[in-house]
């Protein structure tokens, strides 16, 4: 090829991570984004997702800094590597999109989804799902003498297990926040 | 309010259309001389007004138009402003506060229907922040990488009084882009172009963006380099079409020697360019072998569609400053034998000379058309617009752009109708200038009633319309694709346009015979007010070089011979 020293994919000393050996598999990260609280700006990032043909696995937001009228955007999303990247670069240009972090490469994180899970059923199948309830540690928040409504809080994966245990007991409907993310550490 | 933030900002034009929701600003607009308002027929030909008004001179251009229709008729324009980074802003009137979300007469929901095709929109809800709220918009349009804005105003909000923020003392730490590129990158690039053997600098819109002191770092790095330099549509008039490192635009219908050059190089310097698909063509096969360095603005940009593999993000004026002081400070070394070499290679490439034809016959040939208004007029002070197709195609390879703002031309979002507009925009803000719109005849009529605004503010504008009774670039891509079906691309009801012209107050030309061509032109320019030129021209020619959706940038065509089923099932999809 040619004489030039440059090797590709070398990396880079930006302020911002432009330089990655893409792969082609698809990969699953949580963004956190910081954005002023003004009317419209979730349909700013959701017709972002929308319009550009990204995905949302999971989407929460609440306003975090009543004075400061920040929110919160925390929005799990999966693609290649560089849809990823694409991703956080267009959301970064959205004019009130303070920061955006991603939670999956910037280090550890904690990822807490709140869920609802009403069972509906009697005899042995009633007393297996309270059994297995407390073994998640879910708390029954609601109960009927043919139903229950469970209240669970840990990872998605964490959900989704337990999700699929309440199945064949009688699990009638689910209700999930969406998780909520903070990178660990004092930062 | 609106008025005085608009005369903070240092606006004297704006183009625009009353309605009902706006009347309060036109009121004020009434009572003052500092701005003139050019009335114009359609909201779409404001918004492309103001963007011609802002690419020829760098300036936010402005348009005001009313709430409703007159908001949902801006939106093609705003859409072409986002696609080729033009600063304007737009202010739409909006029924009352109260009024909204009651399905009001003439409301829409503004902000919603143009988040998209804005860089960033407002609905002013309160008289005391309007004026910071304009002053932000200003701000955000050409900070960065420019772009649409729009501020949605309430009637309400336009009568009452309220407190008036100055623009410096308007809070725009809101958006802070960076604009200073990375050192430790451009040292790499300088590393780079000191060993590259076959160099090219790829330059696109965003060194005009830039400004002109862009352009001129742009010329001293070429010059200093000796390397060949290519340009997008967006890019033309930032290194001059005399000199003698220009290869002529790449791309789809680019020179033969710029695609060349491209595919087989080994060092890509891409400034204020972003690897458009209709740059890249197949993008598997693009430049194979080449380092690629990209210079924009915006991060969304880089690594995008191409991996880049030196990333500089910053303001190309700013990145070419450093550039060019480290490049001087290493003694400027570029590898000067292989480079004499390259450029060697690149006249013979030059020698297959894509762009010639013969006029013969009694029909206009396009080209014919082009080089002899390009010979007529090159020595104006003069501006180009064109509409969308063949004819702009055309204009981008037969007239030459020795400056920066010189040429106006809707290239992301390829907007039929843009040009006649944008041409009234350029001649607002260069009374004295030679404008002439390129167009062909169905763009043309997509914005004909804009005659109505030339003739009413004596604005000389001249439309060149080169009339092969065809949506030509349709019909050329129907006789490649589609079997030669011709499925309605052509008129069968044009207008007589020498009439149409005198029906608006304004001259108008036929000219069908290449003998009388240039005294036509000559008549065309020499006269005092607005145009319509309708140049009958060869109703089947097709536009060349092409490179082929789903092609790499060595398999062009370069000519009528071996065009049938040169496109396969891969490519026909693509546009």
């Amino acid at each position: 090829m040619s004489a030039l020293k440059i090797k590709k994919g070398s990396t880079s000393h930006s302020a911002y991570n432009l330089r990655p050996t893409f792969s082609d598999e698809p990969e699953t990260h949580t963004l956190a984004v910081l954005v002023d609280n003004e009317p419209g700006v979730l349909a700013r990032v959701i017709g972002l997702f929308a319009g550009r043909g990204y995905n949302i696995d999971s989407l929460t937001v609440a306003e975090v800094d009543h004075t400061g009228h920040t929110s919160r955007i925390t929005v799990v999303t999966t693609g290649t590597p560089q849809v990823i990247e694409q991703i956080k670069a267009q959301l970064g240009r959205i004019v009130p999109v303070h920061e955006v972090h991603d939670l999956t490469v910037d280090g550890a994180s904690v990822e807490r989804e709140l869920a609802l899970f009403k069972v509906a059923g009697s005899g042995e199948k009633r007393v297996e799902a309270l059994r297995l309830a407390d073994i998640f540690r879910a708390n029954a928040v609601d109960s009927t003498l043919e139903s229950f409504v469970f209240e669970l809080t840990g990872t998605p994966g964490k959900i989704d297990a337990f999700a699929d245990l309440m199945r064949p007991l009688g699990l009638v409907e689910v209700a999930r926040t969406g998780v909520a993310a903070l990178s660990r550490g004092a930062q | 309010m609106v008025v005085q933030a608009l005369k903070d900002q240092g606006v004297d034009t704006v183009f625009g259309y009353p309605g009902g929701a706006v009347l309060p600003i036109y009121d004020e607009i009434f009572q003052q001389n500092d701005i003139r308002h050019i009335l114009v027929r359609h909201e779409q030909g404001a918004v492309h007004a103001a963007e011609g008004y802002a690419r020829s001179t760098g300036k936010v251009g402005v348009a005001l138009v009313t709430s409703g229709p007159g908001a949902t008729n801006a939106v093609t324009g705003l859409t072409d402003a986002l696609l080729d980074s033009i600063p304007i802003l737009v202010l739409t009137g909006q029924v009352p506060t109260f009024m909204i979300g009651s399905d009001a007469f003439q409301e829409a929901d503004t902000v919603g229907i143009t988040r998209p095709c804005t860089k960033h929109n407002w609905l002013a809800k309160d008289t005391d922040t309007l004026a910071e709220t304009l002053h932000q918009a200003f701000h955000v349009a050409q900070s960065g990488r420019p772009g649409p804005v729009l501020v949605d105003i309430p009637k309400d909000v336009q009568f009452a009084n309220g407190n008036y923020t100055a623009p410096e003392k308007s809070d725009t730490t809101i958006y802070q882009p960076q604009t200073k590129g990375d050192i430790e990158a451009i040292n790499e690039l300088v590393e780079a172009i000191a060993t590259a053997e076959r160099p090219v600098f790829y330059t696109g819109g965003g060194v005009i963006n830039s400004g002109p002191q862009a352009s001129k770092l742009l010329r001293e790095l070429v010059e200093a380099t000796g390397f060949p330099i290519t340009s997008t549509l967006m890019g033309l008039g930032a290194y001059p079409a005399s000199g003698e490192n220009w290869l002529g635009m790449l791309g789809m219908h680019g020179l033969y020697e710029a695609n060349m050059a491209m595919h087989d190089c080994d060092l890509m310097i891409n400034i204020g360019a972003r690897f458009d698909d209709r740059i890249t063509g197949l993008i598997s096969a693009f430049s194979p072998g080449s380092i690629k360095a990209h210079v924009d603005i915006d991060p969304s940009s880089i690594n995008k569609v191409i991996k880049a593999d030196i990333p500089i993000v910053g303001d190309v004026a700013s990145v070419l400053t450093d550039l060019l002081k480290v490049f001087k400070a290493q003694g400027k070394r570029t590898n000067k034998g292989a480079v004499a070499k390259w450029q060697g290679q690149i006249a013979e490439w030059r020698k297959i000379n894509c762009l010639a034809f013969t006029q013969k016959g009694k029909t206009i040939r396009p080209q014919h058309a082009l080089a002899r208004l390009e010979a007529l007029t090159k020595e104006h002070d003069r501006y180009i617009t064109t509409e969308v197709g063949q004819h702009q195609m055309w204009a981008a390879q037969y007239l030459g752009f020795e400056d920066p703002n010189r040429w106006m031309t809707s290239g992301g979002l390829g907007t039929m109708g843009y040009g006649f507009p944008a041409s009234i925009g350029v001649q607002m803000a260069h009374p004295d200038s030679l404008v002439i719109n390129v167009a062909g005849e169905a763009s043309w009529l997509m914005n004909m009633q804009e005659m109505g605004t030339a003739v009413q503010f004596r604005l000389p504008v001249k439309q060149f319309i080169m009339n092969n009774e065809r949506l030509g670039m349709v019909r050329q891509w129907q006789e490649l694709l589609h079997g030669e079906r011709y499925s309605h691309s052509w008129s069968e009801a044009l207008p007589d346009f020498v009439k149409l012209a005198e029906a608006f107050g304004a001259k108008g030309i036929l000219c069908s015979d290449p003998d009388d061509l240039d005294d036509a032109i000559m008549e065309m320019i020499t006269h005092d007010g607005p145009v319509i030129f309708d140049c009958l021209i060869e109703k089947h020619e097709n536009c060349f070089p092409m490179i082929p959706s789903g092609k790499p940038h060595n398999e062009m065509l370069l000519g009528e011979a071996n065009t049938q089923g040169v496109i396969q099932a891969g490519g026909a999809v693509m546009v």
